[in-house]
């Protein structure tokens, strides 16, 4: 009988613990927001997000940001499986209208920012890239994204419009991965954001795409149905579409949103 | 016998320890659309996946035991200093995160890589985005197994029926060939399968040092993890796939390698 006791403590404890994170945060009647936001973000907005999520903390001293950067099918897959998430930004409006579709958002998304493609390069530029015709050069390792991931189609886009045809040597899961692989000098080029670019600094070259080639994406963010933390959750959407939160999105090569 | 009386405290913790495991599985193959399992299994892209997941981890079995045995027979037989540091060091991929393993891989290997860097200007190799890449990749992570395995082997093997062909006069490598390696075969075939499954289960190494292209690169856990993003019903039959083989290697083997050790 004291054994059932002790399992039934133990099982209580451990139902509390698993459920207090949600608590504090489901007040509406707060007038500042407060608890953790946990924000789902395609893997281009790394930087950009982190430092938007530090200011809005800096202005909201209650909040607690809390991010997940993956590919962005990977994260409407974790979102739909049921992954505890209160915010997700799109680098596509197609994977944004998947999870609308499936009724995991509230609301209507909205536009926060754009982002243009541009070839990513070692630094300066040995192999002597200055467009995407050069991708196809021989001798030229080219890697990009798969297909699945927003920005492997928007460069499959972009070389259809070019009118180029190369077959890459790996199709990598995010951008972060090519850009990495350009930096350790396993690959020669890749098509990347331009952000992905800027967010490097010195350790990789960009080499632009003229806009006639270039595809814009475009990013849309929302509030998921399953957030435990609606307030919070518009506050940091606000915040991403307030001027402070596009100058800092500015900062890391965003476009802005319209 | 009288069968003792299990107390309720290890049931419980034990069975939902059981079921942690089960639990996922039945998932699996509630979830799977048994219906479409022959068009997700015979697509070009899966045939493709397995093709190249069958013959890169049979290779990479060939090399670990080409490699493994003599490693393992070093272990068993030699006494030198530093030897439980080696051991440590060349299993040391069992409790390495595979990706850590990937990117140790690109570091060494690699086109600007200690070794890699001198093999691309020299004789103009490279190893990642190739299917030699997916290969060392597998290797890397699998070989460990075949290597203690073997090694266990040959330590409670009888060494008198070496001794005894060396008194009648056999050299050394007649011994290894026609005796120690007859009576170290279930420890070989065990260490064989184990490496070969670790193999055909690897993704994290591969797909960070050898990339992933279909047809080149991209092995059964590739897919599957792809695949999870635009064919989820697919992926979860690949899975499938995968566990299947699994267990069936895990229940074969439970003799020799859980058993005996």
């Amino acid at each position: 009988m004291r054994d059932r006791f002790a399992l039934l403590v133990a099982a209580v404890l451990l139902a509390a613990c698993g459920s207090s994170g949600g608590n504090a945060s489901t007040s509406p009647s707060a007038a500042s927001p407060s608890g953790t936001v946990s924000v789902f973000a395609a893997a281009s907005l790394t930087d950009a997000f982190n430092a938007v999520g530090t200011s809005f903390e800096g202005a909201n001293p209650g909040v607690t940001m809390k991010f997940n950067f993956a590919g962005t099918p990977t994260l409407v897959t974790q979102i739909e499986q049921g992954a505890p998430a209160d915010v997700f930004a799109s680098a596509d409006t197609t994977n944004m209208d998947k999870l609308k579709g499936d009724g995991f958002t509230t609301g209507t998304w909205q536009v926060f920012a754009r982002n243009k493609l541009e070839i990513v390069v070692a630094p300066g530029n040995p192999k002597g890239i200055t467009g995407l015709a050069d991708l196809a050069k021989s001798g030229v390792i080219y890697i990009t994204e798969a297909p699945t991931v927003p920005a492997g189609k928007y460069a499959l886009q972009a070389l259809k419009m070019a009118g180029v045809t190369v077959t890459p040597k790996s199709l990598e899961t995010d951008v972060k991965s090519v850009v990495s692989k350009i930096e350790l000098g396993e690959a020669d080029a890749g098509i990347v954001y331009s952000t992905d670019i800027t967010a490097a600094g010195s350790k990789v070259a960009g080499v632009p795409i003229p806009d006639g080639d270039n595809v814009v994406a475009t990013y849309p963010i929302a509030a998921l149905k399953a957030t435990t933390n609606a307030a919070a959750a518009n506050a940091f959407i606000a915040y991403v579409l307030s001027a402070a939160g596009q100058a800092k999105l500015q900062s890391f090569g965003f476009l802005s949103a319209s | 016998m009288r069968q003792e009386r299990v107390p309720i405290v290890i049931v419980v913790p034990a069975a939902i320890g059981a079921a942690f495991f089960i639990v996922p599985l039945v998932g699996l193959i509630v979830r799977s659309p048994w219906g479409d399992a022959i068009t997700a299994l015979t697509a070009p892209e899966t045939l493709e996946a397995l093709k190249l997941s069958v013959i890169a981890s049979l290779s990479a079995t060939a090399v670990a035991l080409v490699l493994g045995v003599p490693l393992a027979w070093v272990y068993a037989r030699v006494t030198f200093p530093g030897r439980d540091l080696l051991r440590a060091l060349t299993t040391l991929p069992m409790v390495l995160p595979p990706v850590v393993g990937g990117i140790a891989l690109l570091l060494a290997f690699g086109r600007r890589g200690l070794l890699g860097a001198w093999l691309n200007s020299t004789f103009g190799i490279t190893f990642p985005f190739t299917t030699v890449g997916v290969v060392m990749a597998e290797t890397f992570v699998a070989m460990p197994f075949l290597i203690l395995t073997v090694e266990a082997g040959l330590r409670s093997m009888d060494r008198r029926y070496e001794e005894a062909a060396r008194a009648l006069g056999a050299n050394r490598w007649r011994v290894f060939t026609r005796v120690t390696l007859p009576l170290i075969a279930p420890s070989l075939f065990a260490g064989s399968v184990l490496c070969w499954a670790r193999a055909l289960g690897e993704f994290g190494a591969t797909i960070t040092f050898a990339g992933n292209f279909p047809g080149v690169t991209q092995t059964m856990p590739l897919a599957v993890y792809l695949l999870l993003e635009t064919n989820q019903e697919a992926s979860f039959i690949l899975s499938l796939v995968l566990l299947l083989v699994s267990l069936v290697v895990l229940v074969g083997l439970k003799d020799r390698w859980l058993g005996s050790a």
